[in-house]
């Protein structure tokens, strides 16, 4: 077969290949083995991996229980093999689902309007920042220090080449917005005021006062979360004039950090500034209910060079992963969600000493005394248990602080472990 | 639709009414009819300072955006608020309820380097 081909050897079909990428020695595999004895070795060695742990970890991506009636939704060939449609009106399920979708998230946020989603939160955060700019025809952006860093990242990332600068909005004490630095920092070019609530630390901002200030100088605010199960319990955030989110926690799995589901809502007054898609209700020729694309994305096909997003489509497995986790779950549901993580968080805080007083969700900050963070981990890893993270790769000023996460996952045993793990006060 | 006499006209398509200081600014029957069914208008604040022959807003058709460029100097002193909830209504009224912004003039001579209606039907013949 190689001779037919004109090749040598088997070397010769991969020599193109440079030195520093290719596999340098033999697979560690046992020659003349069968394909079922191989299959079994790696079922072996998979089973090696970190199963079985007890997760602590928050920061931006939550271990919720994923109902398993979600992956045999979205396993549907329907829904799993088809892209964004163009010729929209032909798909009526993924229209009707992208519609359920929207609805939920308005609901959620107490907006009136919702697009198809975005890639994910922290690229909805600078999609919500040029919303505001373009509405307020301001240039000028202010984020809280406390909203997640890799979200303050990738809005710098887009707003460097577009001429908008950022400030940051520092915290008090308590770990919220300092409001009095608020009202310094505002000036009349901000087109927006962007916080996240429960913000980094797992607490929540305070968003009427902070609505207030923002509107008193003619800025937007735009509130952005993480979490999105604490939106079961928490108040939505209505005074908000836009809602950037991320919908991990909504039976989307960690995966390494990705893909996941963002969401931006608004006001219905600002519609024609939303980015992306939007699906209508409609009747059809005989009257009967039915589903539009309301709002192409124009980026595309109509708007080109005047662009004014970086999005022209939507997240639609992942989206409908979340639609489907919203529906079994319900309202009522989410709040029982809500209100476990909520006790759970707050029966494991009670035992460590918090650097932050104030009201939090399923998060908070500990101090860890005398050890550092990475000790606490590392001890509590030999137990199967993934600790918090350390603050201060983000916040250099918070040293021997860690974030915790504790969420319905959590057993008491292994609250219990954590709070052992930290040094007595 | 004839373009009448008392408005001027730019090479992009859009009029300019002038009573004293005071302007009124749209676009031409023709450039409605070029860009379609119209779904979106995209104007300026009220005190906005606009400068002649810089983009003031764009129209959005089903098939394309397309800026408008001012033909003259000054302050926005009003904005067609009729054409946020209808903006179609670009398509069938361009050069009467459909205008789009008016302006307090900075320089009223500058009137004087625009097409006359004639000018301009000679124009779009050319064209």
């Amino acid at each position: 077969m190689l001779a037919a081909i004109g090749a040598r050897s088997e070397e010769d079909l991969i020599s193109y290949l440079p030195a520093d990428v290719r596999f340098d020695r033999r697979l560690n595999i046992e020659n003349g083995r069968s394909e079922y004895e191989i299959v079994d070795y790696f079922k072996q060695r998979a089973a090696q991996n970190a199963n079985g742990y007890a997760c602590f970890l928050g920061a931006g991506v939550y271990y919720h229980y994923r109902p398993v009636v979600v992956d045999a939704v979205v396993s549907r060939g329907e829904f799993l093999t088809s892209y964004t449609p163009y010729q929209a009106e032909i798909s009526q399920g993924t229209l009707t689902s992208i519609f359920e979708f929207q609805t939920m998230v308005c609901q959620l946020t107490g907006m009136e309007v919702a697009n198809a989603s975005m890639y994910d939160g922290s690229s909805a955060v600078p999609e919500a920042a040029m919303m505001a700019v373009r509405i307020t025809r301001r240039d000028k952006v202010l984020i809280a220090r406390t909203v997640h860093p890799e979200y303050r990242e990738v809005l710098r990332t887009y707003t460097t080449h577009q001429g908008i600068p950022v400030d940051e909005l520092a915290y008090a004490k308590n770990g919220r917005l300092d409001l009095d630095n608020l009202r310094r920092q505002l000036d009349d070019n901000v087109a927006a005021v962007i916080i996240q609530t429960p913000n980094f630390f797992g607490l929540l901002e305070q968003v009427p006062e902070i609505s207030n200030i923002a509107k008193s100088r003619g800025a937007l605010l735009i509130v952005v979360f993480t979490e999105a199960v604490a939106l079961g319990l928490i108040e939505p955030p209505r005074e908000a004039d836009i809602v950037a989110g991320e919908l991990q926690s909504f039976a989307i799995s960690p995966s390494y950090g990705g893909p996941y589901a963002g969401i931006i809502a608004t006001h219905e007054k600002y519609i024609r500034q939303i980015p992306g898609r939007l699906v209508g209700e409609t009747t059809d020729l005989n009257g009967r209910r039915a589903f539009c694309l309301t709002l192409a994305t124009r980026e595309q096909h109509i708007r080109r060079e005047k662009a004014t997003s970086n999005i022209c489509t939507n997240q639609a497995l992942l989206a409908l992963m979340a639609t489907v986790f919203m529906s079994l779950y319900g309202k009522q549901g989410l709040l029982e969600l809500a209100e476990q993580n909520l006790a759970k968080a707050h029966y494991l805080a009670n035992k460590l000493p918090l650097v932050f007083e104030g009201p939090f969700f399923n998060e908070f900050v500990v101090r860890t005394n005398g050890k550092s963070p990475e000790e606490i981990n590392s001890g509590l890893l030999k137990q199967k248990i993934i600790g918090g993270l350390a603050l201060d790769r983000f916040y250099p000023e918070l040293k021997r602080s860690m974030l915790l996460c504790a969420t319905e996952m959590n057993k008491r045993e292994d609250m219990d472990t954590v709070a052992a793990a930290f040094p007595k006060q | 639709m004839s373009y009448p006499d008392t408005f001027r006209y730019t090479k992009e398509h859009e009029w300019v009414r002038v009573e004293g200081t005071q302007g009124t600014i749209g676009i031409t029957d023709h450039a409605q009819q070029e860009l379609g069914d119209i779904v979106f208008v995209d104007l300026p604040k009220v005190g906005a300072k606009i400068i002649k022959g810089q983009s003031f807003g764009s129209v959005e058709s089903v098939k394309a955006v397309s800026d408008i460029y001012s033909p003259v100097s000054g302050e926005v002193s009003a904005i067609n608020e009729l054409l946020t909830k209808s903006p179609e209504r670009l398509n069938e009224d361009p050069h009467g309820e459909a205008w789009l912004i008016q302006v307090k003039l900075s320089d009223p001579a500058e009137i004087n380097g625009l097409m006359s209606a004639a000018d301009y039907e000679n124009y779009l013949g050319a064209a």
